[in-house]
């Protein structure tokens, strides 16, 4: 279905809503396109504010997907400050908080998700914060310096990220885990542990197995974190990196299937025709694992603009993707082939002590995912021996002193 | 600034100005150049962002990193002149830079 005059109407200007906006035009898309955004600037990669922007290596510039003139060069009518408060499908309206109204002829739902933010008593002090947007980023920043103490509660990637950068900025961090071990939601034990070693190794405390009860303040302003058996740890500014929720409400309202996010195929299409969805605010089909999924990863929300702008622009659907994340912590890269669904067996390559190593997850002799630490060979051929399902023989797999190459061979 | 030639695999040449201090892929990407996806944003971690330079580039655009060398191993359609354009820093030095796309960056 080629509607190369429709007017697409792009809700939310993240990583993919923009992405979306450009492939569009890169795709040919000649007609009107109109992308909302409740920020004032215009999309921009989210990744580095827990690393670069904090530490002062990345400007709005250098962030921004695409300069400002671009939209008005490509006639896509970027609307900032202004979010979608709801959708008629069955005039294929949205309405908008300026008071305003949109028709479309397909829409797609790029509306992302929100960190969640605990409701125990003192969530709502001064200084108990969280990160998803530039000026979030900011804020963490500001708080941050030599001799403040950051309580990062939620062990997880952002935590993480956040607790290295604030290392190299001089304050002191501490990271506060309901569960016994950090990543414990995404990561296997033996990187989990190799995490927590590298932090402490610089600096970074851990407070483990310790449920949060609230926080303390003082004149309005967090002083402290109290734990669930009575502790206080003492913090000038909190980091709340909990996870995040869909901002599914406006599909939810307009009847829209919903699961943990908008539900969509292959197409990024809901089951209006006329609909699409795309990024972190999906529940989508995972290629190669043959289930449903929310990914919360750049890579997925990109995979989903393509898949929906050549949907719209009537193009072949892209190869189906090989999920895949990073994460940058010191100078450690992790990054992250596939998903461990299904599998049964846990092979490590590599000594962690090194530095160096790779954790695979196996289904059988097939790779379901890696986790790749300073190894970009075992990285990308455990994503290319996820894409073909090739058997591996898990001996050679384990030994680093055979290459990648000859393991695939 | 430099004035950087793109060619896309089907043959089709972008020139534009890119500012010094921008990476060869962000002078593409901000430009809405297609074929260079660079999924990661520069962290060279993804290898979306492959490019061959031109021969007569080869010493200017400088050498690559262990991590950039070992990233390429393994990118599909890798040639000697093959360099991952997130890791090019732009200068003067680089005006007139040209470089081709691979047929895929995936």
């Amino acid at each position: 279905m080629s509607q190369s005059d429709a007017h697409v109407v792009i809700l939310g200007a993240g990583h993919a809503g923009g992405t979306a906006a450009a492939l569009l035009r890169q795709y040919g898309h000649t007609g009107p396109i109109t992308l909302i955004g409740e920020e004032a600037i215009p999309p921009y990669q989210r990744p580095p504010l827990s690393k670069a922007w904090l530490k002062g290596e990345a400007d709005a510039d250098s962030l921004a997907l695409k300069p400002l003139e671009f939209y008005a060069e490509q006639h896509i009518d970027f609307r900032p400050n202004v979010r979608a408060e709801k959708l008629a499908r069955s005039d294929k309206t949205v309405s908008l908080s300026d008071g305003s109204s949109l028709s479309y002829d397909v829409l797609i739902i790029a509306t992302g998700m929100r960190p969640i933010r605990l409701p125990i008593e003192g969530a709502d002090l001064e200084g108990v914060l969280t990160l998803r947007s530039a000026a979030d980023a900011e804020a963490i920043k500001a708080a941050l310096g030599p001799g403040k103490r950051l309580a990062i509660v939620g062990g997880g990637y952002i935590g993480l990220e956040v607790a290295a950068s604030a290392r190299a900025l001089g304050a002191d961090a501490v990271v506060i885990e309901r569960e016994p071990r950090i990543l414990a939601r995404s990561a296997c034990e033996p990187l989990s542990n190799f995490f927590r070693d590298y932090h402490l190794a610089r600096g970074v405390e851990f407070v483990l197995g310790a449920g949060v009860a609230g926080f303390v303040g003082e004149a309005g302003h967090v002083v402290g974190v109290r734990l669930a058996d009575g502790r206080v740890i003492d913090c000038d500014v909190v980091l709340l990196g909990v996870g995040a929720t869909p901002n599914d409400e406006i599909a939810r309202e307009a009847g829209l299937e919903c699961a943990r996010g908008v539900v969509v195929d292959l197409e990024a299409r809901t089951a209006d025709p006329s609909v699409f969805a795309i990024g972190d605010v999906t529940h989508r089909p995972m290629p190669h694992y043959g289930r449903m999924f929310g990914p919360e990863s750049v890579p997925s929300a990109l995979e989903q603009a393509k898949q929906a702008a050549s949907a719209i622009t009537g193009r072949a659907a892209p190869t189906p993707e090989v999920p895949w994340n990073w994460s940058d912590q010191y100078d450690l890269k992790l990054q992250i082939a596939g998903l461990p669904f299904d599998a049964d067996r846990v092979l490590l390559r590599g000594d962690p002590a090194s530095g160096k190593f790779a954790v695979f997850h196996l289904k059988g002799d097939q790779v379901q995912s890696v986790e790749a630490i300073n190894s970009p060979p075992e990285f990308m051929m455990g994503k290319q021996l996820i894409a073909n399902r090739k058997a591996v023989d898990p001996v050679k797999l384990a030994d680093p002193s055979v290459s990648m190459k000859e393991v695939a061979a | 600034m430099a004035k950087i030639t793109y060619i896309e695999h089907d043959g089709t040449e972008h020139v534009v100005d890119v500012k010094n201090g921008l990476t060869v892929m962000e002078g593409a990407v901000k430009n809405n150049i297609p074929g260079i996806d660079a999924d990661c944003g520069g962290a060279c971690a993804c290898a979306t962002c492959h490019v061959y330079v031109d021969e007569a580039w080869r010493d200017k655009t400088g050498s690559t990193s262990a991590m950039e060398d070992s990233m390429l191993d393994f990118a599909e359609n890798v040639e000697p002149n093959s360099r991952l354009s997130c890791q090019i820093k732009v200068t003067d030095e680089l005006d007139g830079l040209v470089v081709r796309m691979p047929e895929s960056q995936h």
